[in-house]
């Protein structure tokens, strides 16, 4: 493959990214937000919740989470519909309100793409999540097998009924004990 | 055909890290503790990531690529009157036509509309500092924006970020994503700052924009040249 251009470097996003990326606090219109889901939309209505935390396990709040899945179809509709964005709060959290994606990749259990940026990441982390509920599909799918085992439920929503609807826990800690596998993708 | 499908085709090349910075960069501080520490496991790509979300024209107001109009108040925004243009390619040189881009900025005097930023320099009411744009046929996007200012921040003693404009891209891939900084030629902030320094070297000089006099506006506006090269997909599909 001869490549004749070279890649534009990645850099930070700062510290001072919301006004631009999450502008309905400032009164503007989003280009994305983190509810996916619209009333009605076929699929299991879902949340998805955690918190980022950094290698002393505080949390991180200039941080901003982006998610990227197929319907409960398994298919990805066009335009930007499987695409979220939310950014962490004071105490890190994030959450994204959306359905549980169906099968998108033959061989694959049910996945979300997720990627991580935030103030001290010059280059973003890529990593993707699985569903608690899917052990069956977890147990045959290509990309936990190639991840040691030890470090596979870092990569793994743990699902709960709560009052409300159904909620997965999905904590990413970018360093230390429990990091979050990142892929090279 | 379903968009998504057509987008799916054939792998992406590597993200090239020769190019990018690594996660830990001990200069810039904060990267100490929110480097993973873990080598990247390397994944194959598959529908789910070759896929990504595609941005219309719907997402972006008329306004939105001219920053001196798209927060003013009552009146002309302060500062040095700037266009900033050029063309997003892939790594073969092709134009990524219809992509989004997304910039954010500080004000001339180096302070950003943000809630957190206490940097005692003032705001300016007509200025807002972010905006969008969708790219041409070829590729092409142009801002019309006010020059940003240096400003302090507390990585280190006297430490100042030169003037810098953030950029975030979609490209027609979630692997394709990519959030960069652009800076101004000349800036002697440049071989101090620990953030531009944390690319490898001779892969950041592309972050520099061009001085361009046939961009610049008579009368009017200085013109910058700043080309954006996302990864791009491998000339043969990789098979099974």
């Amino acid at each position: 493959m001869s490549q004749m251009l070279k890649q534009t470097p990645s850099q930070t996003v700062g510290p001072y990214f919301a006004y631009a990326w999450t502008p309905e606090l400032y009164g503007r219109r989003p280009l994305a937000t983190n509810r996916l889901a619209s009333r009605g939309m076929a699929g299991e209505h879902i949340r998805i919740e955690g918190v980022v935390t950094d290698g002393e396990g505080a949390p991180i709040r200039d941080c901003v989470v982006e998610i990227w899945q197929a319907g409960a179809n398994g298919r990805h509709a066009p335009g930007a519909a499987g695409f979220g964005r939310c950014g962490t709060d004071d105490e890190g959290h994030y959450f994204f309100d959306t359905v549980k994606p169906g099968v998108c990749d033959q061989g694959h259990a049910p996945h979300i793409a997720v990627t991580v940026f935030a103030r001290g990441m010059l280059s973003h982390a890529f990593t993707r999540l699985h569903f608690s509920d899917e052990a069956a599909a977890n147990a045959e799918d290509p990309v936990l097998a190639s991840v040691p085992a030890d470090r596979r439920d870092t990569l793994i929503a743990h699902r709960a009924e709560v009052p409300g609807g159904v909620v997965y826990r999905f904590d990413i800690r970018l360093q230390g004990e429990g990091e979050t596998v990142f892929f090279d993708c | 055909m379903d968009t998504a499908v057509h987008e799916a085709e054939g792998d992406f090349g590597p993200r090239d890290w020769a190019q990018h910075p690594p996660y830990l960069s001990p200069l810039y501080r904060s990267t100490v503790l929110r480097s993973p520490s873990k080598p990247l496991i390397p994944m194959k790509q598959c529908l789910s990531v070759r896929t990504g979300p595609v941005f219309g024209h719907d997402s972006v107001d008329p306004l939105d690529n001219d920053l001196t109009k798209n927060g003013r108040v009552n009146g002309e925004p302060i500062g040095e009157r700037i266009i900033v243009t050029g063309r997003v390619l892939d790594e073969s040189g092709r134009p990524v036509p219809r992509t989004l881009l997304e910039i954010w900025q500080a004000n001339a005097c180096g302070r950003y509309v943000h809630r957190w930023d206490r940097h005692d320099a003032p705001l300016d009411p007509n200025f807002f500092g972010a905006g969008r744009c969708i790219t041409d046929q070829e590729g092409r996007y142009r801002f019309t924006t006010i020059k940003p200012g240096a400003y302090p921040w507390g990585n280190h003693h006297n430490a100042w970020r030169p003037a810098h404009i953030h950029f975030s891209l979609f490209g027609p891939s979630f692997l394709t994503r990519l959030v960069t900084q652009m800076y101004f030629p000349g800036d002697p902030l440049l071989p101090l700052d620990p953030i531009y320094n944390g690319v490898p070297e001779g892969a950041r000089e592309l972050l520099i924009s061009r001085f361009s006099i046939d961009v610049t506006e008579p009368l009017w506006a200085l013109g910058y040249e700043f080309d954006i090269v996302l990864r791009g997909r491998q000339a043969t599909p990789m098979e099974g």
